[in-house]
């Protein structure tokens, strides 16, 4: 496999070279959007939260924050507050990896004077970006993450099993894997604690299975009215338990090295659980705040996600799906269910592209501006 | 029929009670099913239609007991499931979460 990246200051490796314009909070959404306007190329990534939160929460959104600065993918971020003591919390998170960042805060300036400012740094930021060369990097270098949404039966017979041998194969080459969708292992989560390292994962895994489900009951909802989703049920899954164990297929066969929190960034090679919810934005953003330069995305009835600085490689083996959807569909592995392509075939192209969108080849996601970037929320701000 | 190629489902492994059709199938069917764990193949005659992606009962199933695929338990049956019938959310629900 040939595989080229950019080098960050830290040592890490990235598949992309974007310069981001990062709101802390809401407010300062229109003048990062604002700023954005004036460098084409530069990339905004407005979001709805960042006020008033406070303990757990409020870790969660720096540690997200930050994470998504720290990204490999990311070359230089300009942070734009409203605040200036946040503000510069954020951009000292994300200045610890040694990347180029400088920060704003709108309060006695105004958003024009800021995005002014603004967009003055990421100008020279876009140019010094425009410098930099990819270089050899190997499947040791990169952090990748693994999700299934708007999923069918044809994932877990098909579309799973395929991934799991590119994961297996990738695992093996010494790649870092991170998999989540804490609720959607129900039914299956004696057979993730099995694979665990040690006991002590075992037991975090566990733990943080009961929790997440012990939430959800909390809240006094039936789960039955979201799981499956009536996407999943038009597509013949019939239980969260059938749902879970196609799910799963996805992860390969080697061990679970860690349990993470969510966004969390894994401290070693290998496959890791992080705790997360099972919608697609949520999950993938977390997982590039948690360093993931690549996410791979089975999809049974067409899941359209992107994310914006995380390239999500789409699969998807319903023939009902790739035809009529087929510029979302990344790899069509549709001659699966009718038996003319082996497993082995398939996790084989699914590799093959891993190798091209890592070198520069965009995902259908990036090239049709998928860009979901969706913060994940513990409870009410103060 | 000339159209059809050499399976017409797809079950996980030895011993599982339903399939998944990997095309539209029609009552009275002859179904070839293709066994991922290489044990197969097994031949199931539909009692129903069952759309691509939709279940065929392998076994039969009394109500009450345990619907297995992938070697698991995906739920229960809620009505007994006959030989060749469309398995889903009309006679099997989740053991785990239930209203």
């Amino acid at each position: 496999m040939r595989l080229t990246g950019y080098r960050r200051q830290n040592g890490a490796a990235g598949i992309r070279n974007h310069v981001v314009i990062l709101p802390l909070d809401d407010l300062s959404n229109a003048a990062a959007e604002g700023a954005a306007r004036l460098i084409p190329g530069a990339l905004p990534l407005p979001h709805a939260y960042g006020r008033l939160q406070f303990g757990e929460d409020l870790d969660l959104f720096f540690r997200t924050m930050i994470g998504t600065g720290e990204n490999p993918n990311v070359a230089a971020v300009v942070v734009v507050g409203i605040e200036p003591k946040w503000t510069q919390r954020l951009s000292d998170g994300i200045a610890k990896t040694g990347k180029p960042v400088e920060a704003f805060s709108i309060e006695g300036a105004g958003d024009l004077r800021t995005i002014e400012r603004a967009a003055r740094a990421a100008k020279v930021m876009m140019q010094d970006a425009s410098e930099q060369q990819r270089e050899p990097i190997e499947p040791k270098d990169l952090v990748i993450s693994l999700k299934c949404g708007e999923s069918d039966t044809t994932l877990g017979i098909a579309g799973n099993p395929a991934l799991g041998r590119a994961v297996d194969c990738l695992v093996g080459e010494g790649a870092t894997v991170i998999f989540g969708e804490t609720s959607e292992l129900t039914g299956g989560e004696h057979l993730i604690a099995a694979r665990c390292a040690t006991p002590e994962v075992r037991e975090a895994f566990l733990r943080t299975y009961a929790a997440y489900i012990e939430f959800i009951q909390s809240t006094g909802a039936d789960l039955l009215g979201s799981q499956p989703t009536e996407g999943n049920i038009a597509g013949g899954l019939s239980t969260i338990e059938e749902k879970a164990l196609g799910n799963i297929q996805k992860t390969g066969t080697h061990p679970v090295r860690s349990v993470l929190a969510p966004a969390e960034a894994p401290k070693g090679p290998g496959l890791h659980f992080m705790d997360t919810s099972s919608a697609a934005a949520e999950m993938i953003t977390l997982a590039g705040a948690a360093g993931s330069v690549l996410h791979f995305f089975t999809t049974g009835q067409g899941n359209v996600i992107g994310n914006p600085i995380v390239p999500v490689i789409k699969i998807s083996p319903n023939p009902n799906t790739t035809g009529p959807m087929s510029e979302h569909i990344d790899v069509d592995l549709s001659r699966l269910l009718s038996g003319e392509m082996s497993l082995e075939e398939a996790g084989d192209r699914v590799l093959e592209l891993f190798e091209r969108t890592v070198c520069g080849r965009l995902t259908d996601a990036e090239v049709l501006g998928h860009r979901e970037f969706v913060l994940t929320k513990l409870y009410r701000s103060a | 029929m000339a159209h059809k190629t050499i399976a017409h489902a797809i079950a996980h492994k030895k011993g599982d009670a339903v399939a998944v059709a990997v095309g539209d199938l029609l009552p009275g069917e002859a179904v070839q099913v293709r066994v991922l764990d290489g044990s197969g193949p097994l031949t199931v005659k539909t009692r129903d239609a069952i759309p691509l992606g939709h279940k065929v009962a392998l076994i039969e199933v009394p109500a009450g007991q345990d619907v297995i695929e992938y070697g698991e338990r995906i739920g229960r049956a809620t009505q007994p499931i006959a030989i060749g019938a469309h398995v889903h959310v009309h006679n099997v629900k989740s053991a785990r979460w239930s209203a």
